[in-house]
């Protein structure tokens, strides 16, 4: 098993195994595969530092959108309101406790995890260091990331509203506006790949420097 | 990349003996070339297992999505959520949840839940269905749309867990004691696991079967 001579100029396809010579991509620019269509590559329009500030907006979005409750119902003067985490305990009680792990997961733990990793990954990358942990954390960024569903649920509290509403007060509560400006983040996440960190030429973390 | 004359002329990765790791993307060569693999090729960068195919794609793929489908069943022909009140009682399941938003909320969002829970489900049937038995036959047909057609699903999977999340915030929402209550059903936990199957079963398919013995073919 030998590494090609220089691995970072070939590039291949991931759905059709097709080869390709990497090239530098202009602003914009996205590089599609000519065979079957599929994205290769595309221009990283922000820095180390620009994902790094859209990870600690994230952060803080996630924070308000988890403590603050997203909907409000009224019922001749009696008020109900819903968090995420009420939702998951709801759901445990009411005998779906498969539902609620799901939901605690995609909603809540894998999430946070990704987060957390990006940000610590980027936190070191930013100095030209390998973080501890680098190889396991964008490993596990590459197993959990498609299991994370927040902008799903920001859809399914519109549908849960117009379905109360027929019956109830509604209130929208600010927990429903973090999750709004979250899913907006998670918009521009979705172009960027953090698989470019592999190909950042970076030096091992070591103690006597820190971060 | 230069769009080059003839399609045909790209090099594969298998042809070139090249193998691109799955998880960091690392292009790495292979000596033991033809489909060949040491048992225990690990990648250089990130240690991960070297495969030229996904590992048992066909198998797996079918196994998952043959196991989401017999969830899908009960997903919807049980209720998934109990509205109860003072006076009545009342079941929903998938198709009367969209009926009754048609009917008494909005009708756009009846077409987005109809979509996300019913339309988008099956499409993923279809679809991989159809690319596991034309990708098993090694057919040339349409090779390219039956690529767009894996993306989409890979894409659109997830969105079906809209009306899990849907019962879930109405169960915690509207709990007035005896007033009203919003319970949620079996029906929800089988179309939980449904969405859950299926999105493994996309992940699990190999899209470059799509194009294997495309030189044969041509």
């Amino acid at each position: 098993m030998l590494i090609t001579k220089s691995p970072e100029t070939l590039i291949i396809c991931e759905e059709c195994d097709t080869v390709y010579r990497r090239r530098p991509l202009a602003r914009g620019e996205v590089a599609r595969c000519v065979c079957c269509g599929a994205q290769l590559d595309s221009h990283q329009r922000f820095g180390v530092n620009g994902v790094l500030a859209l990870i600690l907006t994230a952060m803080i979005m996630f924070l308000l959108a988890n403590v603050w409750p997203v909907v409000t119902l009224g019922l001749n003067g009696q008020h109900s309101s819903a968090t995420l985490w009420g939702t998951i305990i709801a759901m445990w009680q009411e005998q779906a406790q498969v539902v609620s792990v799901l939901a605690a997961m995609t909603l809540f733990f894998f999430p946070l995890a990704k987060m957390l990793s990006i940000g610590w990954l980027l936190w070191f990358a930013r100095n030209g260091k390998r973080a501890p942990g680098f190889k396991q954390l964008l490993i596990g960024l590459h197993y959990f990331g498609p299991w994370t569903m927040s902008e799903v649920f920001v859809l399914g509290a519109l549908v849960a509203i117009v379905k109360a509403r027929v019956y109830f007060d509604v209130m929208a509560e600010p927990g429903i506006y973090a999750y709004a400006v979250l899913t907006l983040l998670i918009t521009v996440f979705a172009g960027i790949d953090m698989r470019y960190l592999w190909n950042l030429k970076l030096r091992p973390w070591t103690m006597e420097h820190g971060p | 990349m230069s769009a080059p004359a003839k399609v045909q002329a790209l090099p594969r990765a298998s042809e070139l003996g090249l193998i691109g790791c799955h998880v960091c993307g690392l292009v790495c060569r292979c000596p033991g070339a033809d489909g060949g693999v040491a048992a225990n090729a690990c990648c250089p960068r990130c240690g991960c297992a070297l495969h030229r195919r996904k590992p048992a794609s066909y198998s797996r793929t079918w196994a998952l999505l043959i196991a989401a489908f017999l969830m899908y069943l009960p997903a919807n022909l049980l209720p998934i959520m109990r509205t109860a009140s003072l006076n009545d009682i009342d079941d929903n399941t998938i198709l009367t949840g969209v009926l009754e938003l048609w009917t008494k909320g909005s009708p756009d969002l009846a077409v987005i839940v109809f979509t996300a829970s019913i339309l988008v489900p099956m499409l993923k049937f279809l679809v991989l269905g159809m690319l596991l038995i034309s990708s098993q036959r090694q057919t040339g047909w349409a090779r390219v749309q039956r690529a767009k057609l894996y993306r989409l699903v890979e894409f659109i999977g997830y969105w079906s867990m809209l009306d899990v999340f849907v019962v879930s915030l109405l169960t915690a929402m509207v709990r007035f004691s005896v007033l009203s209550r919003v319970e949620p059903l079996p029906g929800v936990i089988f179309f939980g696991l449904t969405v859950v199957l299926t999105m493994l079963a996309s992940m699990s398919f190999d899209p470059r079967l799509i194009w294997d013995g495309r030189d044969t073919d041509d």
